[in-house]
């Protein structure tokens, strides 16, 4: 038996639109049968998991301030995505972010006023989009695969921040502690409504990125320009798009919105530089972007969601005794059943088995028209 | 209906029906050829005549219908499987390798584990007896298209097929080399073996056919001789009404109209090993006129619209000039800002954005010269306007289609021609190159397109058009070069022209092309 996928004439719209539902679906299904192998009962695990995280209002507030980041990453990804370009160094993009926007508050603790944070958050976008650059710089220079050299410069950006924290920025009265010091009050990112729940600003600017590359992407030349280029480079070239300024543009776009996402976590939920500023939001940020179709509006959603995932995973752990890890494995099942059901909304299976070896041999020619 | 007793029909076909989606490519279509003749299957582009022959080789299935062999009922499940009942299959789009050599090609389809030195004493002595030299060891990406052909059809021979099936074989060739082959398939005629001849030009399949089936919509709509027939009645079999035949006024005063583009010793290196560099290329437009660049495909004619067009830009600035300006050095969006115009030979993918609206489509080309009226402020795309400006140009072009805004990929091929055609006539261009303006466009749509170009060039433009179709070329140009390797010919005037004349200069025999052998020796 073996199978094969063969191209289907026309894209269901209906499937197109219910495909991320139907992945979440799969992916509950899935984790019940997980759960129950573990010996838990699935709908205890599910309430514990997806209901009581959300059940009350400064439980709303931890799950804005993890989608936040989420969000800012994801919807600076699908640019990159929609033009064809694969960033999957987010992950290190937010972190350089975080690092050259705690310049100031690091290095000149005594500098506070109103300017101090408009700078900070300046500062972290021009990090995030400088170390983006790089991969940009590697790709339209030696034709290198920008999927590599992104990832690479993850493991660049995370070891270069536990140097610093352990290193030259350590806070000198930390106890050896590897931290910076704590952020003066003016560069620290205001809570929206202190009194019912921590959620800081990071999540309007979520919000704000998400409705103008949305306006970007569908009302405007440039986002034009992305999607003729990532659908048909010929053509952009016809139309007199450059492929090589697009490259630099889109990952210039993410990795400013990902050194935002840097900063407004440094400055908003920590308060100081850490070793570990980041449980994976540059990667989840990926499943965010794909689960939300590459639509800044569908990102918002999918960043809520999968932010829900890292909220239930720490509630199983506490509750159950399960390794928050789990949360993980339901963010790669996600992931998998969406390009899974991707892939058959493009696709259809068709069997084939050995007991007619004729038909075996015949190449599938369709899809060359 | 012949019986199946009757031995003299090799292939017969009953009722076979291929259904994608929502299309019927072949509607219960019947068919017989009979052993020795040539058999003419005629049809439009998008007919039904290729998806018809990938069932007969089996790289298509049917979704119903019988195929008989020899009176014997077949399922064809296989490229292998029709070659060992005996049909051979030369294909418009070579699939050969082109690092390899004839012999190893050759060596990739048989399978058979022969040695190669065995395959290329065979391909050699084959190919002389039919008049097709070959060299076995030359390497495919150094022969032309011609010769290439040749390959392709002498691998065909070596299995030894009963019924060799050529799709539009002569697309590529020059007429000398067209000639050749007919004479080549008399031969395999004279052998008792058939060939199912795939075509759309009429004056051959009249020349060489016994027999034709007309094909239109995926309907067989008649059988007939064309030896009796006219190339008019057969294109009305075709078509299903009268061609509308294209009007030329005479161009007058052009030898004092303003040059609105000019060549200047154009020299372009080869991109890739495989590309064709140019050669000092000199060409002058002017306004009013349609000149024609006649050659056989992978002569440079892609290479050299992309260095006309500014896609690949030119070091050297005054080696394109438009409007008495020197444009070489800038891009595609800079020429069109001097009021050039640019259609591409590929319409999906590159003239065009398949899974874009019409209205988009528009924009592709137009973002720049049109800004004012496409693009608002901070750039903002005026949906009104662009969606406005599109309906304007599929009422002035007919266009037919199925949704106000349909994708550029649903529209059929003639139809989303007429759309990039008329994209560009929207803005009046004193500049106008095409490449094939009318490849794989039904023949309505087709002389709209040449009708259209005419009157351009009539109202003032200058209009270039690439094609190898040389019919067209006839039509509708004032003057025709040649592109041969790279090099291009002087433009004969239209009156001094002859399928002859021209013919030669495509198959290379120039002064021009001797120069160039001494210059690199």
């Amino acid at each position: 038996m073996r199978l094969e996928l063969i191209k289907r004439p026309q894209r269901s719209m209906l499937f197109s639109a219910l495909s991320p539902f139907i992945a979440f679906m799969l992916t509950i299904i899935a984790g019940a049968i997980l759960f129950a192998l573990l010996g838990v009962n699935p709908l205890k695990a599910f309430q514990i998991y997806f209901i009581e995280p959300v059940s009350q209002v400064w439980q709303l507030h931890e799950l804005a301030i993890k989608a936040a980041p989420l969000i800012l990453i994801g919807v600076g990804l699908s640019v990159c995505y929609r033009a064809n370009i694969w960033n999957i160094g987010a992950e290190g993009q937010f972190i350089l972010g975080g690092i050259v926007g705690s310049i100031i508050p690091v290095l000149f603790p005594q500098f506070e006023g109103p300017l101090v944070l408009p700078l900070m958050l300046l500062f972290g976008m021009v990090g995030g989009a400088a170390y983006a650059t790089v991969p940009a710089l590697l790709k339209t220079r030696f034709n290198t695969n920008e999927i590599l050299t992104s990832l690479m410069l993850v493991y660049v950006a995370q070891l270069f921040l536990d140097w610093l924290v352990r290193g030259p920025w350590r806070d000198p009265k930390g106890f050896n502690f590897p931290q910076t010091i704590q952020f003066n009050d003016s560069a620290i990112l205001p809570e929206l409504m202190p009194a019912s729940g921590r959620a800081n600003w990071g999540f309007v600017f979520a919000l704000v990125a998400a409705v103008l590359v949305w306006i970007l992407m569908s009302r405007m030349l440039k986002g034009f320009e992305v999607r003729v280029l990532g659908s048909s480079p010929r053509a952009g070239r016809f139309a007199g798009f450059g492929i090589n300024r697009m490259v630099f543009f889109a990952f210039m776009l993410s990795g400013a919105l990902a050194g935002l996402a840097g900063i407004s976590e440094v400055s908003g939920a920590i308060g100081q530089l850490q070793p570990v500023i980041s449980p994976g939001y540059g990667f989840t940020a990926i499943i965010v972007a794909f689960l939300g179709r590459l639509n800044p509006l569908g990102i918002v959603a999918a960043g809520l969601v999968l932010a829900l995932t890292y909220l239930g995973g720490e509630a199983v752990q506490s509750a159950l005794g399960i390794s928050d890890k789990v949360a993980r494995v339901f963010q790669g099942m996600l992931l998998f059943f969406v390009l899974g059901c991707d892939t058959l909304i493009h696709y259809r299976i068709r069997l084939i088995g050995f007991a007619t070896p004729k038909l075996e041999a015949a190449p599938k020619l369709e899809e060359v028209h | 209906m012949s019986a199946n007793q009757d031995g003299a029909n090799l292939l017969e076909v009953r009722g076979l029906t291929k259904i994608f989606g929502t299309l019927t490519a072949c509607d219960h279509i019947d068919l017989d050829v009979a052993k020795g003749e040539i058999h003419a299957l005629l049809g439009e582009n998008g007919a039904g005549k290729s998806t018809l022959v990938k069932m007969l080789f089996g790289t298509l299935e049917p979704n119903s219908g019988e195929i008989l062999w020899n009176g014997q009922a077949v399922t064809i499940t296989s490229p292998g499987f029709a070659k060992k009942l005996g049909i051979g299959m030369v294909f418009q789009h070579f699939s050969l390798f082109e690092a390899l050599t004839a012999a190893e090609n050759i060596a990739l389809s048989l399978d058979d584990g022969s040695p190669i030195s065995t395959i290329a004493a065979k391909a050699r002595a084959l190919s002389y007896s039919y008049g097709l030299p070959l060299d076995p060891q030359s390497l495919v990406g150094d022969l032309s298209v011609g010769e290439r052909q040749r390959i392709e059809i002498i691998r065909c021979l070596l299995q030894t097929p009963q019924l060799i099936i050529l799709d539009e074989p002569t697309s590529v060739l020059t007429p000398q080399e067209a000639d050749k082959l007919f004479e080549t398939l008399e031969r395999l005629r004279s052998e008792g073996k058939s060939i199912l001849y795939i075509s759309h030009r009429l004056e051959e399949v009249k020349r060489i056919c016994d027999r034709a089936t007309v094909l239109r919509h995926g309907k067989v709509v008649g059988h007939c001789n064309p030896r009796e027939e006219t190339a008019a009645s057969l294109a009305r079999m075709m078509v299903g009404n009268d061609v509308q035949a294209v009007v030329r006024a005479p161009a007058r005063g052009i030898e004092t109209a303003q040059p609105l583009l000019e060549i200047r010793a154009l020299s372009r290196k080869p991109a890739t090993p495989f590309s064709i560099p140019l050669r000092n290329i000199n060409l002058t437009v002017r306004a009013g006129e349609v000149i024609g660049i006649a050659g056989v495909a992978g002569n440079g004619q892609g290479e050299f619209f992309e260095s006309v067009s500014g896609e690949v830009p030119q070091q050297d600035a005054a080696s394109v000039r438009i409007r008495g300006k020197d444009a070489g050095g800038l891009g595609i969006t800079g020429r069109r800002l001097m009021g050039a115009a640019f259609v591409p030979e590929e319409r999906l993918g590159h003239g065009a954005a398949p899974r874009m609206k019409l209205s988009e489509n528009l924009l592709l080309s137009r973002h720049a010269t049109d800004g004012k009226v496409f693009v608002g402020a901070g750039g903002m795309v005026k949906s009104d306007a662009i969606y406005a400006a599109s309906q304007r140009i599929i009422e002035a072009m007919d266009v037919r289609k199925s949704a106000p805004d349909p994708e550029a990929a649903a529209l059929s091929g003639g139809n989303l021609q007429k759309f990039i055609v008329g994209r560009e006539l929207d803005r009046r261009p004193d500049v106008m190159v095409v490449n094939q303006p009318t490849w794989g466009v039904d023949a309505g749509a087709a002389a709209h397109i040449r009708q259209t170009l005419i009157g351009l060039a009539r109202s003032g433009s200058a209009v270039l058009v690439i094609s190898q179709d040389l019919d067209e070329l006839f039509e509708i140009s004032d003057a025709i070069a040649v592109m041969h390797n790279g090099v291009l010919s002087k433009p004969l005037p239209i009156a001094e022209a002859t399928f002859e004349k021209v013919g030669l200069l495509m198959g290379g025999a120039e002064p021009g092309h001797v120069e160039h052998v001494l210059e690199t020796s």
